[in-house]
């Protein structure tokens, strides 16, 4: 048993009542960690010595200055950049880079009394759907060990299905909150583009990225998005667009909801249990008064193919960064400096990240631009036209998060195409730049799954809204997995 | 489009800065050439008059006041640099001797 079985309104109760204190919740996420993480593998750095001074102090503040997330430990990726402890990427490039500077996201947990307890593994820059990719360590799956936890947020997923801490970061370029998510049954929200300030978030792909909440029910994953949402001067796309008191819409009602179900998101590829889990939460939705239509996304076939042009070739520009002069690892015995840069980065970069740089590279050059960026930014128009279009008639879209259940670790690692095809149903959501959670909707052989609910720009608000009432009338997320009682 | 060559890659290996060698050439042609044999898909797409997106928001020309702020100290922005000498970044040779 943990207290962080409790949600965030419960554990305040509990500090408020005395029951324990901050330190002590503190103490607690470092014990869980120490009793799971030789199994489940999540973090790359702890910060146990700041994070129990961190506490003492916060001690201190009177309980009215106090907000909801006040004294409560959370886990941070390791691609956002946390001053004085070490962040990697989980790249052998960053290996023992100090951050000089907080990300503007972490800033705002301090500020909202957050204890930052470490960095959470990932796949290499965020590339990857499996936390395969990682230089340092493959996180596992809470639920079955010799399943992958999703990916590039894995252990962010992970670390909260496990009981370690009750929140984490994540970061969403293509799917890389959703997919884990869904495969550790555990709540997590990529939010409209610009919703949430990228600065001090180490950039793959700036046109798609975005730092996301990741909590084990809808309440919780709402406050931290509150927490961490705004417009930032340090980052000009993020948008001047007032943030929401969340959980004041959390009421349960539903009744009028217009929900849109793409044809395509049930269609090939998709396993019969991931569909029927599915068509179950949409019956759920529609006894609470929503309705229900299908409808079509007709350019999703081609957002896979859009988006690994697009995100690579971004990517391509912003690793360029990485040359072994400034920061990180230095390659040694080389002769010049064309030499240092491509030794460094030869070096420093996994096969995964070599290979998209590569192709972001080469879709870049004179002669293939046209046929492949341009092309790609046009389809990319094209996939935004048919969720635009879905907008105006509908208030959410709802599909599945991912195609199957989390599949065994080396699975899919042989060939790049297949790895790349479990982000089918996340990818699209990126392009159009709109937000969408996934929550857990039912089990596959005990591996969780994800229900997607994707809103109009800058609307999490209804999203929420949605998942708060589907996860009132459901008990999935009320489920943990056999580990959390320590075996 | 047709499949990558091993001299292609190891020409776009150059422009993005990466060492190769021979059979990591061979094994990155065969695997980039599938994913852009992938990408052929977007050719089936009509896309006349069709505006590239580049970023989905409406946000153009973020100003600000053209007030100086501090910047971070050099010393700590030299904290992470590996070769340094009286406070600059030291690289090796930039032409050859």
């Amino acid at each position: 048993m943990t207290l962080f079985e409790r949600s965030a309104k419960e554990l305040q109760e509990g500090l408020h009542n005395g029951e324990y204190t901050i330190a002590d919740l503190t103490n607690e996420a470092f014990s869980r960690i120490e009793k799971l993480d030789g199994d489940v593998q999540a973090f790359l750095a702890l910060d146990k010595e700041n994070a129990l001074q961190r506490a003492q102090e916060l001690e201190t503040i009177p309980t009215e200055q106090r907000g909801p997330l006040f004294g409560l430990p959370i886990g941070v990726k390791d691609n956002i950049v946390t001053e004085g402890i070490e962040t990697t990427c989980a790249s052998k490039i960053l290996k023992g880079f100090m951050p000089i500077y907080d990300a503007t996201v972490v800033k705002k947990l301090r500020d909202a009394g957050m204890v930052t307890v470490g960095k959470l593994n990932m796949d290499e820059f965020a590339m990857g759907s499996s936390n395969e990719n990682s230089a340092f360590k493959t996180t596992k799956n809470p639920w079955n060990l010799n399943r992958v936890p999703g990916g590039s947020s894995g252990a962010s997923a992970a670390s909260v299905a496990a009981g370690e801490v009750p929140f984490s970061l994540g970061s969403d370029t293509g799917g890389s909150i959703r997919q884990p998510a869904s495969y550790c049954g555990v709540v997590g929200m990529k939010p409209t583009y610009g919703r949430v300030s990228r600065f001090g978030l180490v950039a793959f792909a700036s046109s798609l990225d975005q730092i996301g909440p990741i909590t084990r029910n809808v309440y919780d994953n709402a406050l931290l998005l509150e927490t961490i949402a705004g417009v930032d001067p340090n980052d000009s796309t993020s948008a001047d667009v007032p943030v929401p008191n969340y959980v004041a819409s959390l009421n349960g009602d539903i009744k009028g909801l217009r929900i849109a179900v793409p044809k395509e998101f049930l269609g090939e590829g998709v396993s019969e249990e991931v569909r029927q889990s599915v068509l179950a939460a949409l019956e759920v939705l529609k006894g609470l008064g929503a309705t229900v239509d299908e409808v079509s996304l007709p350019h999703s076939k081609y957002a896979l193919a859009a988006y690994y042009i697009l995100s690579s070739s971004e990517a391509s520009s912003n690793l360029s960064r990485f040359d072994g002069i400034r920061y990180g690892f230095r390659a040694e015995g080389v002769k010049n400096l064309m030499e240092l840069y491509k030794e460094t980065r030869a070096q420093g970069f996994g096969d995964e990240v070599k290979r998209r740089i590569m192709l972001g590279t080469y879709s870049l050059s004179a002669g293939t631009y046209d046929a492949y960026y341009k092309k790609a930014q046009q389809a990319r128009t094209l996939i935004k036209q048919d969720y635009d279009k879905v907008f105006e008639n509908y208030d959410v879209i709802i599909g599945p998060t991912a195609p199957t259940a989390a599949f065994q670790i080396g699975q899919n690692t042989h060939d790049p195409l297949t790895m790349y095809a479990n982000d089918i149903l996340t990818i699209p959501i990126n392009l159009a730049g709109v937000p969408a959670i996934s929550i857990p909707c039912g089990f596959d052989n005990g591996l969780p799954l994800g229900l997607q609910i994707i809103g109009k720009h800058f609307d999490e608000e209804t999203i929420y809204r949605t998942a708060y009432a589907y996860e009132q009338a459901t008990d999935f997320h009320k489920q943990t997995p056999q580990i959390w009682e320590g075996k | 489009m047709a499949k990558l060559s091993k001299e292609e890659v190891k020409h776009v290996a150059h422009l993005a800065r990466l060492a190769i060698t021979d059979e990591e050439a061979e094994k990155f042609a065969e695997q980039l050439g599938k994913i852009t044999d992938f990408a052929e898909q977007l050719n089936e797409l009509d896309t006349t008059n069709v505006e590239p997106t580049s970023h989905v928001l409406p946000i153009v020309n973020v100003m600000r006041e053209d007030v100086a702020v501090k910047g971070l100290d050099r010393d700590v922005m030299m904290l992470n640099v590996k070769e340094q000498e009286s406070g600059q970044v030291k690289v090796p040779p930039i032409l050859e001797d």
